[in-house]
């Protein structure tokens, strides 16, 4: 099998397994302040990781580039409470921008 | 049925509207996304049909993009770390979904942060039950069309960087992080998983450093946890 599909439909699976765990398991097992804590700490650290690999991540090293202004002005726009999508469009626009001028790589 | 019943239900399907219309458009995006970090159309699509959850989804491919094939099983690991906070909101809608084990299936596979939000935000269970089926079911038609649109634009789109769809994607994890920095905790957390990742970058293989970056939060949690017990406020879900 190719490797890439099994790890999509692994990936799959193990994030529905958890899904259905909360309805399989007995409430009083899972449910304490303790893994809500956890749970959601870890989220904000995942997601947080992404947003730095991303943005400053180049290859196996840091690369400094259009992404930054871009995601700078990402942070304004999510501060300024604007929708998601055009956050997205804007962030992707800014980068387009810089690099078709030559500015930043 | 009671005129607060139907209030209750209206209310419910109105939220579940503007909620999953809204929500559907970062499909797009991860559609988008995924086919230009190689991924073919199928993929793309059995990862929105069959994961649905979308922060998973995005850390899926985006970690897997980073570092090839050699980073599959820390793109499964992330997948799947993200997806822990899904099998809390399961634990909380438990008792709303209700007893068969059909639907309690359904409902496992459609248990996300929006339709918890819409779902546990009703005043009574009607409009609960109501909020989550609607929220749910909208969601899930609505992410994996706007997938499938986003994927047959990604394989026309050709470059990532041309289109700065790059920027895009941390843009995008800036964003579903963005309404969890709500408190001193979360904002703490979330700037030191940052530094950490870029100390990691450079010397660790792709992938990796997320791996560490989940473990290390757990430690620290489970610590912060034993030091100052008290229960935090329900968390925000969007």
């Amino acid at each position: 099998m190719d490797p890439l599909w099994m790890f999509v439909l692994l990936a799959s699976l193990s994030v529905f397994v958890i899904k259905l765990l909360g309805y399989l398991l007995p409430q009083k097992l899972l449910e304490g302040p303790a893994i809500s804590r956890v749970a959601g700490l870890v989220t904000v650290a995942l997601l947080a990781s992404l947003v730095a690999s991303q943005t400053l991540g180049e290859g196996s090293g840091i690369g400094i580039d259009a992404r930054i202004p871009a995601v700078a002005l990402a942070g304004g726009l999510l501060w300024l409470r604007t929708p998601f999508i055009v956050v997205i469009i804007a962030a992707a626009a800014v980068a387009a921008l810089l690099r078709l001028l030559g500015w930043m790589p | 049925m009671t005129h607060h019943d139907i209030d209750h239900i209206r209310q419910a399907r109105s939220q579940a509207i503007s909620v999953a219309s809204a929500v559907s458009l970062y499909g797009l995006s991860f559609g988008a996304l995924s086919v230009i970090s190689g991924f073919s159309v199928w993929q793309t699509m059995v990862l929105s049909l069959f994961m649905f959850s979308g922060a998973s989804q995005f850390a899926f491919v985006g970690v897997l993009a980073g570092g090839a094939l050699a980073a599959g099983w820390a793109a499964v690991a992330s997948a799947g770390l993200l997806g822990v906070r899904n099998g809390i909101y399961s634990l909380r809608m438990s008792p709303i979904v209700g007893p068969g084990w059909l639907k309690r299936l359904v409902a496992a596979q459609l248990t996300v942060d929006e339709s918890t939000a819409v779902g546990s935000g009703q005043p009574s269970l009607v409009g609960n039950k109501t909020g989550f089926w609607w929220t749910a079911i909208l969601l899930y038609v609505g992410w994996n069309a706007m997938t499938l649109v986003g994927a047959l634009l990604g394989d026309v789109l050709g470059d990532v960087r041309t289109w700065g769809l790059d920027a895009a994607a941390a843009a995008a994890f800036l964003g579903l992080l963005w309404p969890r920095l709500n408190r001193g905790e979360p904002i703490a957390v979330g700037l030191g998983a940052g530094v950490l990742t870029l100390l990691l970058v450079p010397v660790v293989p792709a992938g990796v450093p997320i791996v560490i970056v989940a473990a290390v939060t757990i430690l620290v949690a489970l610590h912060r946890h034993r030091v100052s017990p008290e229960r935090p406020p329900r968390e925000e879900v969007s």
